[in-house]
């Protein structure tokens, strides 16, 4: 129990530092923030139940005024734009991305967490994030698929890290890594 | 950590969270179906109006605040030129600069603490059926406090890699990050337990 609440709230706290990282820009000139890639270890590291936990506190405190998300923002506000698809996203993605890992237990866990990370992080995100960027700005599946196409590439190297630094914790702390345990 | 609530007092900070909490629910539910341009230009207007009342200083911190939306708003603008449906382009805009600033304005003027009372508050039904909502309030806590630790980290670990090497370290950090969120959560886990856990 202490346990669990200890590496939810550490692990909300890890979106939220990811976040803040200085960002790199990709060559076709988008930027990108480490925030997904933590999504995606919440998933990776923590399993289906307690990934989504995690990123359903970090969300509520960017709701509660924190501002949490990548280049500080927070608030109430950013539930409102039409982007919020993807924070509205973020804990069933990291839900899919857990239950991949914990399920799949053959083959290498970097393996494994890397494309559990793509059909969770990258798949299911875009599933909820582009049908809503539709309905709210009311536009048609075409225009909001090419809208945010430019930030896939970056989501599939974001899925290689985390594939890679999951592997990589699982060797140095086995029993930390609670979606094998 | 800096909260995203004003740093001066409005007369909008004396109503009750959860009075400026519903009265947003009910407006957002209420402005999403309107498609009139005039209503919505004077809602916006209603609010900027708003925003002037309540004091010197309000309007630029929200306008602050709206930074990301700027260029969304550019891209809306942008794509409705090329398809010759302007109209419909400023619908969207109109209703989301209204919505998303109204929002704002409920976080600029509520403190931290009075929203996760509310939190509480709106998760007493689960209490009475037996889960313990006070894990909520602990949870929250542990976050604000570890959230400058593990930025404070990411930091050392970014200069110490500077410090070795002319490139910059970008995700070569993470995994120590992650290493140092782990090994803390098993701290604070047995500390909690230690002092009769929650």
């Amino acid at each position: 129990m202490e346990r669990n609440i200890a590496f939810i709230a550490l692990f909300a706290a890890l979106i939220a530092a990811l976040g803040l990282l200085p960002k790199f820009t990709l060559l076709s000139g988008i930027p990108i923030t480490a925030q997904s890639l933590g999504i995606m270890l919440c998933g990776t590291v923590l399993g289906a139940k307690r990934g989504a936990m995690a990123v359903v506190l970090f969300l509520a405190l960017v709701a509660l005024g924190l501002p949490l998300l990548a280049g500080g923002r927070g608030g109430l506000g950013v539930f409102a734009s039409p982007w919020a698809g993807f924070l509205f996203g973020f804990p069933v993605a990291a839900f899919a991305t857990g239950i991949i890992v914990e399920k799949y237990r053959k083959g290498p866990l970097n393996v494994v967490a890397g494309v559990a990370a793509v059909i969770g992080g990258i798949g299911v995100l875009y599933a909820i994030a582009i049908p809503y960027y539709m309905i709210a700005a009311d536009k048609g599946l075409l225009a909001s698929t090419l809208i945010m196409a430019p930030f896939v590439p970056g989501d599939l190297i974001k899925a290689i890290i985390a594939g890679l630094i999951t592997g990589a914790l699982y060797k140095a702390r086995p029993a930390a890594v609670l979606s094998r345990s | 950590m800096l909260a995203l609530t004003l740093p001066r007092k409005t007369p909008a900070h004396g109503i009750r969270a959860s009075w400026k909490l519903l009265a947003l629910a009910v407006f957002s539910a209420l402005l999403v179906p309107l498609e009139n341009l005039w209503l919505l230009a004077g809602f916006l207007a209603g609010t900027v109006i708003l925003h002037l009342l309540l004091g010197k200083g309000v309007l630029r911190y929200a306008v602050w605040m709206m930074r990301p939306i700027a260029l969304f708003g550019a891209i809306i603008l942008g794509f409705h030129l090329i398809t010759n449906d302007l109209a419909a382009g400023f619908r969207i805009i109109l209703r989301m600069l209204t919505l998303v600033s109204l929002a704002n304005l409920v976080t600029m003027t509520t403190k931290l603490s009075d929203m996760i009372a509310v939190v509480e508050w709106l998760l007493t039904p689960l209490a009475k059926l037996g889960v313990n909502t006070h894990v909520f309030g602990i949870a929250t806590a542990m976050v604000i406090r570890f959230t400058p630790v593990l930025i404070d980290k990411a930091t050392a670990l970014g200069e110490s890699w500077r410090a070795r090497s002319v490139k910059r370290a970008g995700w070569r950090i993470v995994m120590p990050l992650c290493l140092t969120a782990i090994d803390d959560a098993e701290r604070v886990a047995e500390a909690i337990k230690a002092r009769g856990g929650i």
